[in-house]
């Protein structure tokens, strides 16, 4: 066995009411002097304190992991993948339990980790080897090919600074990608840099894994999972125990599918952006999504700070988990360059007639051009297409085109 | 690294508390990513200056000589020494800078390497133990300062300079005790980043740095000497200057001061360096 967890629980505190985001020391030292009078007094101090709500990140996780195995964990955003990840790097310490991991372990939670931006493309793959635990000689052995990979031969002696946000990815993951521990983890880094190089990211990954390498990865993306051979399924910090990587994927679909409507509603995003809403709804009133229709989709964001490159648009999957449709609003639309502060909606019509039969998720995906996706995958909603004039035998949930053919004898 | 086969797995076990015995084992495996990060700082540091490494002579000089002329000069202190003022001054000068630098960047550091801190594995103490390493490259070029004043000034040190390692030591232990006091408080209370700058500059005017501690009354010597950093800058002009022994009692207290912080920062660091990736 090469990791060994058992009964891994983490927990945190949450903070209410209009808690600081840090601790400072004023509140400390006041709590402490007011929770001392009222003790004189024999009064209760309990209720000075901000009331902390204890929230268990994992409940009980445990599982074996042989060497050689490529292990996808998935779960819904919250579900502690990034936490149980952490506990495994030895950044965070587990509040209950124990793991034993034997081999030489790297991980990988963020692309360019201690990347300097006023150091060069050159320097800063030796600082960032350094802090990935690769040494001096090694990164030298490895230096001609991580430019390679990264193809920066040009920039190598340029501050990062000034590196597109595509080179800046390409370079940290190259770093990355050439470490060579027994054991990986890696956080959803893959999220990152155009569609060719994802491709170029998953292919590594696939050479490591035919070394006998054991890797434990993050993932929503299920087309990346073809080269995993178990699957960890994480729901609210409990481990859902699955038999194999299709019952694990399936299990996930599913729970996908029943916590979801046509509407969501919420506030996530980052500093920049909030993602408010997002409903699709049949265009016409029928009241139904069948073949021969149109949707209406609906994003409602606010742009709190002024934003450069953003990327507005739609991916639908499955209910497999299958990306079929990917959309992004071109500069048809009059998308602007910098978008200023305020609430924003964006609608969008899309023919209902390309779908078979079945269910389907669409997530809005918004983003930085190039650089990363702000939208997390629970920012999605889910529609029934309905076929009135389904033949028997046609396929569901696959995109089902209207053809136009013609047969003709040419000979 | 690669894949050695010929060597032992390594095992890691995970638990809820931290085995120490391993902690010096892997600070030892890490030792590079020491180097790494006081390589960096220097580098990022020097980089968008203009006149580069130069700046290392600069401050201590220019607040040399803005410390003779406000102490010597206008306050009539140098009417009382013996020795050339700018060398009094600057033998106070040396540890002060190393002892303000160190604990301005612990703070600033704990600020600086907060990604680094969340996303990657490494015993903490590498981050405060690097920046002292840059700050003493720092006290090393003063005090090739210092000797070319001293050599302008035509002053020789006498045997009891040998004994100066020893002072070095002591003020490279007390300040680096009390940067790992602040570096792990930082990350629980953000006030420090403000607290310590504001108490550094106050330390300035109770500590022998443009003065010497002979100017301070007979009866008040002792609590004087409380503060550490006077029994460490008398010992600089003690071992250099030749200075009279002032009173014995201080560099006792500064000593024990200097254990004490030492190794009570080491520990509480130790205690809390854990659990700085979820609270940071």
């Amino acid at each position: 066995m090469t990791i060994h967890v058992e009964n891994i629980s983490k927990r945190f505190y949450i903070h209410h009411e209009h808690a600081p985001l840090y601790n400072t020391l004023r509140e400390t030292l006041t709590n402490g002097v007011r929770s001392f009078f009222f003790k004189m007094r024999g009064k209760s101090p309990i209720h000075l304190h901000p009331p902390l709500e204890e929230f268990w990140a994992l409940k009980n996780i445990s599982f074996d992991v042989d060497p050689g195995d490529r292990v996808a964990i998935i779960g819904r955003n919250g579900a502690g993948k990034s936490t149980l990840l952490k506990i495994l790097s030895r950044i965070s310490p587990p509040t209950t339990g124990r793991a034993v991991i034997e081999g030489k372990v790297a991980s990988l939670l963020e692309v360019g980790t201690g990347f300097h931006p006023e150091l060069t493309g050159r320097e800063n793959i030796f600082l960032n080897g350094a802090f990935l635990g690769m040494s001096k000689q090694e990164i030298k052995k490895k230096f001609d090919e991580i430019v390679e990979f990264a193809d920066i031969e040009m920039f190598l002696d340029t501050p990062v600074k000034r590196y597109s946000s595509g080179m800046y990815v390409r370079l940290a993951f190259g770093v990355a990608a050439h470490l060579e521990p027994e054991i990986l983890f890696i956080d959803e880094v893959l999220a990152v840099g155009d569609a060719r190089f994802q491709k170029k990211c998953i292919g590594k990954m696939e050479e490591v894994s035919r070394h006998g390498r054991t890797i434990l990865f993050i993932t929503h993306n299920m087309g990346a999972l073809s080269f995993c051979n178990k699957g960890i399924l994480l729901e609210k910090g409990q481990h859902i125990p699955t038999q194999s990587l299709q019952e694990c994927i399936q299990k996930y679909n599913e729970e996908i599918l029943t916590n979801s409507q046509q509407r969501w509603q919420g506030d996530v995003g980052n500093e920049h952006l909030r993602i408010h809403s997002l409903s699709i709804s049949p265009h016409e009133k029928t009241g139904i999504f069948c073949r021969g229709g149109q949707a209406k989709i609906e994003a409602v964001f606010k742009i709190e700070r002024p934003i450069r490159d953003l990327v507005l648009g739609y991916l639908i999957f499955n209910k497999n988990g299958v990306n079929l449709v990917q959309y992004k609003a071109s500069h048809e639309e009059q998308i602007p360059m910098i978008f200023d502060p305020g609430t924003y909606k964006m609608e969008s019509l899309i023919d209902v007639s390309i779908f078979s039969e079945g269910f389907f998720r669409l997530e809005l995906d918004m983003g930085i051009y190039d650089q990363k996706r702000i939208t997390p995958p629970d920012v999605h909603v889910m529609f029934e297409v309905i076929n009135n004039k389904k033949k028997f035998g046609e396929p569901e949930n696959i995109i089902f085109p209207e053809w136009h053919s013609s047969i003709q004898k040419i000979h | 690294m690669g894949i050695r086969s010929t060597t032992p797995r390594e095992k890691i076990v995970i638990e809820t508390a931290a085995s120490s015995a391993r902690y010096w084992h892997e600070l030892k495996e890490f030792r590079e990513l020491i180097y790494f990060l006081s390589w960096r700082d220097i580098l990022v540091r020097y980089k968008q200056t203009v006149i580069g490494i130069l700046w290392a002579v600069m401050r201590p000089l220019l607040l040399m000589i803005v410390l003779t002329v406000v102490f010597g000069g206008l306050a009539k202190l140098s009417k009382q020494e013996t020795m050339p003022y700018p060398l009094l001054v600057l033998t106070g000068l040396l540890p002060w800078q190393f002892f303000a630098t160190t604990l301005a960047d612990s703070v600033e550091n704990v600020v600086k390497n907060q990604s680094l801190i969340s996303k990657l594995y490494f015993p903490r103490l590498i981050i405060p133990m690097s920046a002292s390493i840059v700050t003493f490259l720092d006290f090393v070029i003063s005090l090739g300062l210092l000797s070319l004043a001293m050599l302008y000034y035509q002053f020789i040190p006498g045997v009891r300079c040998l004994l100066l390692p020893f002072f070095i030591l002591q003020l490279f232990l007390f300040s680096f005790g009390l940067s790992l006091w602040i570096s792990a408080l930082t990350v629980k209370y953000r006030d420090f980043r403000y607290l310590v700058p504001f108490a550094v500059q106050f330390g300035l005017y109770i500590t022998p740095v443009g003065f010497s501690s002979s100017i301070v009354p007979e009866k008040w010597r002792l609590i004087y000497g409380l503060n550490p950093m006077v029994g460490i800058i008398d010992g600089f002009r003690w071992s250099i200057l030749d200075a009279p022994l002032l009173y014995w009692p201080t560099f006792c207290i500064s000593l024990l001061i200097t254990v004490v912080v030492f190794f009570t920062g080491l520990s509480f660091f130790r205690n809390s360096e854990r659990n700085f990736a979820d609270i940071i």
